[in-house]
């Protein structure tokens, strides 16, 4: 079955058949349906001008797709495979499940895809600083890695929080160059990061490109970045083809701001007898309040410049999110996807922090892939709707990064020691105790606590790594 | 064309007065509900009383991407003390008692919320003079736009030293009142000196627009004051001000303070070189 064609080898950029955002019906670019838009302080204004021409004189520059096609040939490691995962799909009613292997790619997630891209931009546009938000830590990895990889000065801001659930990604971005800044404010969280990368840009926007990280912020952000992002859904489609000679019957994917489910989704969307499945953080569960399903709860709102689904109080203030995944903590979500459920393309459901940590056990135990708890959202999914669709049901899931920046999380929750082996069971509720502390037995030797930049040092550091008082990782 | 400025307190009213008494305008800035509703209140009447021509309420917001970490920290002591959205109807309704047009500025989110057109209804019931929009431009607008014209409310839109021509124009045109040239690039608080390219947006907005152009750049000072007063019709003070009721722990203290920078800021601007 050869129906993938040749046109798709160009990854990036959509073909003129395809849906795109567009023009809004009242003449603003950058909406999808009423979502999207760039409510922004005027002082940005140029600078989202100045990023939206050149990404669309560099989407169809030859010079710039094939310095991108090569750097994800020889440095991203594009094409990622898939990976049939039978003992995994065992438990999901026997449909046959497909995993696109998004956690191989260079850093370890999908973030490498838009970042390279947009570091390339930045170039083009001849700035010499990058700024960053990151929640899980993975996409200020991929741009410190960027940046380090073209030579741009490189700042990444993480909420406090953050900071210290992804010690070993804040360890990772100090050893590649760039400066990370924990910030205090607010929930301390993802969104306070994006605040204080906004902050930072509207100082700084003449020498500076704000590399954001996901499907959100003002226009041309939602539409670029996905387009950046859509070489997972050409690829896998074509790989999916030719493994089983047909389409699947849903394309499922985590949705925290929805990069990855977006890169995953978009090439589907003409394919109507796709099912779209998003599946977002359920957190302690939505009737808790602690949770990140703004489809499940939110209305439509403005956050980062976008108008999309949002979680806010009656006077409009945001409402905090929870999820045991840094990476899906944030009270809204790219515009396009609040457009894709509205329309009916897509569908969003959620899963909880519970589920979430079944299933990533699950594909740990039964196929040896440690996902990360992000992906793990899209596996509790798809071993629902595998059980929806029956044996005959074929599923692709956007494994889209890995789990060693998870450990330590893992760790606790499962309470693992030298013998944890025996948590194997799919009932494996948490345990009301681990059994031990993981924090303090070796397997996780950082403790998290020495995430700031006057954090508390390793009394005698083995090597000083330039005075960043980098984490030290005894095991590496 | 409102009841307001048939009664003379819409602020292009007041701005014109200003002009013909040969000196710019004093507008000061306060959150409302800090440090608590009632507080904040009674410091915005005393900043009208000791010279303040125009008030700006802020209405605080999870989120404050334009504002410096002074005004953010406000902002969470009164989102924390519980502040509503309706509390800044209050705040307005005693400022025009006081005898100041009350200019709410409020991050878009919480308008939309509220539904702009409700939004508006109840601002200019309260006596409100219109809206100043720090994350909203102009090709968004058409809601407020459409709002602000049938409650005859004033509009205040931002200009930046990265605006161009282009967008100048666009900018200004959508404008009412005045606007707001945030002169220089960042977030607000205090800077110790005034930025070169400040004046320069001045001019250019000019050229462009008669609407009066009114700046905010972080002034705390007399002298900062009589040096924009001599080439801007007004001068944005905000940072500074909810200082003086940060770093006082007793309300009465801090209100003292208050009025006295303000009494200093109100001479600056009548001492500017026109």
């Amino acid at each position: 079955m050869t129906e993938h064609t040749t046109s798709d080898r160009s990854a990036s950029g959509p073909t003129a058949t395809e849906r795109t955002a567009g023009t809004g019906t009242d003449g603003i670019p950058g909406r999808f349906g009423p979502f999207g838009g760039r409510y922004v302080p005027e002082a940005l204004i140029p600078a989202l001008e100045e990023l939206d021409e050149a990404r669309q004189k560099a989407m169809v520059d030859p010079d710039f797709l094939a310095e991108l096609e090569r750097l994800h040939r020889t440095y991203t490691g594009r094409p990622s495979i898939i990976t049939e995962v039978p003992r995994f799909a065992a438990h999901a009613g026997g449909a046959r499940i497909v995993l696109k292997r998004e956690d191989l790619n260079h850093t370890g997630s999908h973030k490498i895809n838009n970042v390279i891209a947009q570091a390339l931009l930045t170039k083009r546009m001849g700035k010499t600083r990058v700024i960053a938000e990151t929640g899980a830590g993975q996409h200020g990895v991929a741009t410190a890695t960027a940046a380090a990889l073209m030579g741009l000065e490189c700042t990444v801001y993480m909420g406090r929080v953050d900071t210290e659930r992804q010690a070993l990604n804040v360890a990772r971005m100090k050893m590649l160059g760039a400066t990370v800044v924990a910030v205090e404010h607010g929930s301390a969280t993802l969104k306070d990061a994006i605040n204080e990368a906004l902050r930072d840009w509207v100082t700084n926007v003449e020498t500076t490109h704000y590399l954001i990280g996901t499907v959100t912020g003002p226009h041309p952000f939602p539409e670029m970045v996905r387009d950046f992002h859509r070489i997972i859904g050409v690829e896998a489609r074509a790989q999916v083809l030719e493994l089983t000679g047909r389409l699947p019957d849903a394309v499922i994917a985590c949705v925290g701001g929805g990069s990855n489910a977006m890169g995953i989704f978009h090439r589907f969307i003409e394919d109507e007898g796709v099912r779209l499945v998003g599946v977002e953080a359920g957190g302690e569960g939505v009737e808790t309040g602690r949770h990140a399903a703004r489809f499940a709860s939110a209305s439509p709102g403005v956050l980062h410049g976008a108008m999309s689904y949002l979680m806010q109080d009656e006077d409009g203030q945001t409402v905090e999110s929870h999820s045991i995944s840094a990476g899906l903590d944030y009270p809204s979500v790219g515009p396009e996807h609040s457009w894709l459920r509205d329309s009916g393309r897509a569908e969003y459901r959620y899963a909880t922090d519970e589920k979430v940590m079944r299933a990533f056990e699950l594909l740990c135990r039964t196929e040896g892939i440690i996902p990360a708890l992000e992906s793990a959202h899209a596996l509790a999914g798809a071993l629902e709707v595998g059980r929806e669709l029956g044996p005959d049901g074929l599923i692709l899931v956007n494994l889209s990064g890995r789990g060693d920046k998870d450990m330590h999380t893992a760790a606790e929750w499962f309470g693992l020691v030298d013998d944890g082996g025996e948590g194997t069971s799919d009932e494996g509720a948490r345990p009301a105790a681990p059994r031990r502390p993981a924090n303090g037995v070796g397997l996780v030797d950082d403790g998290g606590e020495d995430t700031s930049d006057e954090g508390a040092r390793p009394a005698a550091p083995r090597r000083p790594a330039n005075g960043v008082g980098l984490v030290d990782e005894g095991e590496r | 064309m409102s009841a307001v400025t048939a009664t003379g307190l819409g602020v292009t009213d007041v701005l014109a007065r200003c002009k013909a008494e040969g000196r710019a305008a004093l507008v000061g800035y306060l959150p409302v509900g800090f440090p608590t509703v009632e507080g904040s209140i009674r410091a915005m009447v005393a900043m009208v009383e000791a010279g303040v021509d125009i008030v700006e309420i802020g209405v605080p917001y999870s989120d404050p991407v334009m504002d410096g970490p002074v005004i953010q920290a406000a902002a969470s002591t009164a989102l924390a003390g519980g502040v509503r959205t309706d509390d800044v109807y209050r705040a307005a309704a005693a400022v025009r008692a006081a005898g100041a047009p009350p200019l709410v500025m409020s991050y878009w989110n919480l308008v939309l919320k509220r539904g702009v057109e409700r939004f508006a209804r109840d601002l200019a019931a309260a006596g409100g003079a219109g809206l100043i929009t720090p994350d909203l431009i102009p090709e968004e607008a058409a809601d407020w736009i459409a709002a602000s014209d049938t409650h005859g409310l004033d509009r205040v839109f931002l200009i930046a030293p990265s605006s161009t021509e282009e967008r100048l124009t666009k900018v200004t045109s959508a404008c009412r009142g005045f606007v707001y040239a945030a002169a220089t690039m960042g977030v607000t608080g205090t800077r110790e000196s005034v930025d070169s390219h400040a004046p320069a947006l001045v001019h250019r907005a000019r050229t462009v627009s008669p609407v009066p152009v009114c700046v905010g750049i972080g002034v705390s000072s007399r002298a900062q004051a009589a040096e924009i007063a001599s080439w801007a019709d007004g001068v944005i003070v905000g940072t500074a001000l909810v200082r003086c009721l940060a770093e006082h722990a007793e309300l009465s203290d801090g209100i003292a303070a208050l009025r006295s920078l303000t009494a200093e800021l109100a001479a600056g601007v009548r001492e500017g070189d026109r």
